[in-house]
């Protein structure tokens, strides 16, 4: 065989065709192997938003619904309950909610009720402390391991975090941040949808 | 290429020889050994600090041993894995055994591999020609860092799921991708089964390959320039008469019998370890991973294993309150660059542009402190990379750097060990204000390395190596 480099452009044109053919292939089994690190069809079923219907949530009433294994609540306050928050915006660590908005409070939500309607709460229902599932303490009043001017709010049994009628963690609690809320959205006026609002799934 | 020729032997010859000549002449194998071990001449002057690469090999092999008897008794499932680990430690024969071999081999590795990489430091190794050799270790490094954390996750405690959450966690801080990024690396919206599945498999069979692979790149790159020594010279300039180096002596059986000996130093302080303390009072095995992993319970502090601190104090210091002490820093050093460097004018132009882009992007207004933090924490680790370009130095062992040059080495590894142990403890306001001091030295040990290590009067390197036959 002659060994000068004599290049047969038809053969070079064929081994450039063969080799972006080959290019493809390849890049299309790794992208399907990328693809499989995504979530699966059973953990995004099981991870999917959840609809709600709050139609006959009564003012004052909590409902509670399972999303991403966690308890959401959707508590739909009364006009005391939310007059109450006005009283709580100076106890509180966090009124406006500013620490971590990202990953504690939508942008719809960073007000002093924390919802998008302000007798509707959505908020997971998990300390951010160590994770417990704080209790509800709605009647106001003194009562036991409470304040004597409590407003009504949550009292997490574990470390003693107290949380206003808007999930906002009281000021000098092991509880850093205040409850979080979960994207959602109203799809009409007594349906909810928990872990998905206007800019996509949570 | 020359034709096949069989090797001719006496009747008479021992069996072995004619045998080991029939598989060299189809198989390089006793060049192999000649080119890598037998024949390979290494400066005769190697000190104790000399013995880490050899022991890192048997670390290697000691956890991939142990690690393939644990995976025929451990289950990768979430709801399996913890009791099947317990299930190792109290009904398996021996398993406690091969399991605490196994974990405190993990520590050993970081130990070995830090004390190797601190020769490598004090001696210039890192240094022309040796530069890919320092390459594929720092490769190592970071599969053994990758090997660790996936590790770290299998026994499915308090521990290993929450650190798990947290490090995935932070790839969340990435701008536009972050979130997708974590999700796309749990497989689940929270460290779950699919997460614990996939990290199995990096940690018993991607990783290892990787690792074996550049082990190999290591060890051919070294032998094929042959070793540096406390002296930093290089013997291969000074060859005797049969063709070798004059100051160098054969691995075998020289260094054979060296390493044997620091082999058995290492197996008693191992085997102490590992039957008198294998948890090493939390260091080693945490606490807190002695409880089944909860996803709904976050443990009050979260701690990485103690050869991670360092990088995790770096990544702690950087608060909101720092970056504009980083700002100015990155700020100062550039206008440092301009003033002192005799770098190409474009390349200093591409500094400053660099340097403004990550300036804006400090503010608090454009990227928060969590992705500078996870910026860092990662720019920790990647600068060792750039030593071989960082350090100017005219000689290479620190023997005959001027003497201050120690001091700024003692600074430099002052401030790792304090990451290190700040690392381990939960944070305080003043612990964050000394882990971000010794951030800050950390750095510019690094980032000013171009300049101070010209900087002094140097001594004068012998022309042969210095040695005391004993």
């Amino acid at each position: 065989m002659s060994n000068e480099k004599q290049v047969d452009s038809g053969r070079r044109g064929l081994l450039v065709a063969t080799g972006a053919a080959g290019g493809v292939v390849g890049l299309a089994t790794a992208g399907a192997l990328v693809s499989t690190f995504q979530p699966s069809e059973r953990a995004k079923a099981a991870g999917a938003p959840v609809e709600v219907d709050i139609g006959s949530l009564n003012p004052g009433e909590m409902k509670t619904v399972e999303w991403r294994g966690k308890p959401v609540w959707i508590i739909k306050r009364t006009p005391e309950m939310i007059a109450s928050l006005k009283n709580t915006d100076g106890k509180v660590a966090d009124a406006e909610s500013k620490r971590n908005p990202d990953e504690f409070t939508p942008e719809y939500a960073r007000n002093e009720h924390r919802s998008r309607k302000p007798e509707i709460l959505v908020a997971v229902g998990i300390c951010t402390h160590l994770g417990c599932s704080p209790s509800s303490k709605f009647t106001p009043g003194p009562q036991p391991s409470l304040p004597d001017d409590w407003e009504g709010g949550f009292l997490c049994p574990c470390h003693g975090s107290t949380f206003d009628m808007a999930g906002r963690v009281f000021k000098n609690k092991p509880a850093p941040d205040n409850l979080q809320v979960p994207r959602h959205m109203f799809l009409s006026d007594t349906k909810l949808i928990i872990g998905k609002d206007e800019k996509g799934e949570a | 290429m020359a034709a096949f020729k069989e090797t001719k032997f006496p009747a008479d010859a021992p069996a072995a020889q004619k045998a080991l000549g029939w598989v060299d002449d189809r198989f390089p194998l006793t060049k192999l050994w000649n080119d890598q071990w037998g024949k390979y001449y290494a400066p005769k002057n190697f000190n104790f600090w000399y013995i880490f690469g050899s022991l890192a090999m048997l670390v290697l092999v000691l956890q991939i041993v142990t690690g393939i008897f644990l995976t025929m008794h451990y289950k990768p499932d979430a709801l399996l894995a913890f009791a099947s680990v317990e299930y190792i430690m109290r009904e398996v024969p021996w398993g406690w055994l091969v399991r605490y071999m196994h974990s405190t081999g993990a520590s050993s590795f970081f130990i070995i591999v830090y004390l190797h990489m601190t020769r490598g430091l004090l001696y210039g190794s890192y240094r022309k020609p040796r530069e890919l050799i320092w390459l594929f270790g720092f490769a190592i490094f970071l599969c053994l860092m990758a090997e660790a954390f996936f590790g770290y996750l299998l026994p499915w405690g308090q521990m290993s799921y929450w650190g798990a959450q947290v490090i995935v966690n932070l790839f969340g801080a990435i701008p536009l991708i972050g979130p997708d990024l974590s999700l796309w690396i749990r497989g689940d919206y929270v460290v779950s089964d699919a997460t614990l599945n996939r990290f199995f498999a990096f940690h018993v069979i991607a990783i290892p390959l990787v690792l074996l692979g550049l082990v190999a790149a290591h060890l051919i790159a070294l032998h094929e320039v042959g070793s540096s020594n406390p002296d930093g010279i290089e013997v291969k300039e000074n060859l005797g008469a049969d063709g070798h180096p004059v100051d160098s002596i054969p691995s075998h059986p020289y260094y054979t019998v060296h390493d044997l000996f620091g082999v058995s130093v290492f197996l008693t302080i191992f085997s102490a370890v590992v039957f008198f303390a294998p948890e090493m009072g939390g260091y080693f095995l945490e606490y807190n991973n002695f409880l089944p992993g909860d996803s709904l319970k976050t443990p009050l502090h979260i701690a990485p294993t103690w050869y991670f601190t360092a990088f995790y104090s770096v990544l702690r210091a950087t608060t909101a309150d720092f970056m504009w002490v980083l700002m100015f820093f990155v700020a100062a050093y550039v206008s440092f660059v301009w003033l002192k460097s005799t770098l190409a004018r474009t390349v200093k132009i591409a500094i400053a542009a660099i340097a403004l882009v990550a300036v804006v992007g400090m503010l608090p207004q454009v990227l928060d402190a969590k992705f500078w933090g996870v910026v860092f924490f990662g720019g920790s680790v990647v600068i060792l990379a750039f030593m071989p370009w960082l350090d100017h130095s005219p000689v290479k062992s620190i023997r005959y750097r001027p003497d201050w040059h120690k001091y700024v080495y003692a600074v430099f590894f002052l401030s790792f060990l304090t990451l290190g142990y700040l690392g381990t403890l939960p944070p305080t306001e003043g612990r964050t204000i000394v882990s971000q001091v010794c951030t800050l030295l950390y750095f510019s040990f690094f980032l000013f390395m171009p300049w101070w290590s010209t900087m002094g009067t140097f001594k004068k390197v012998p022309d042969r190596v210095v040695f005391h036959a004993h």
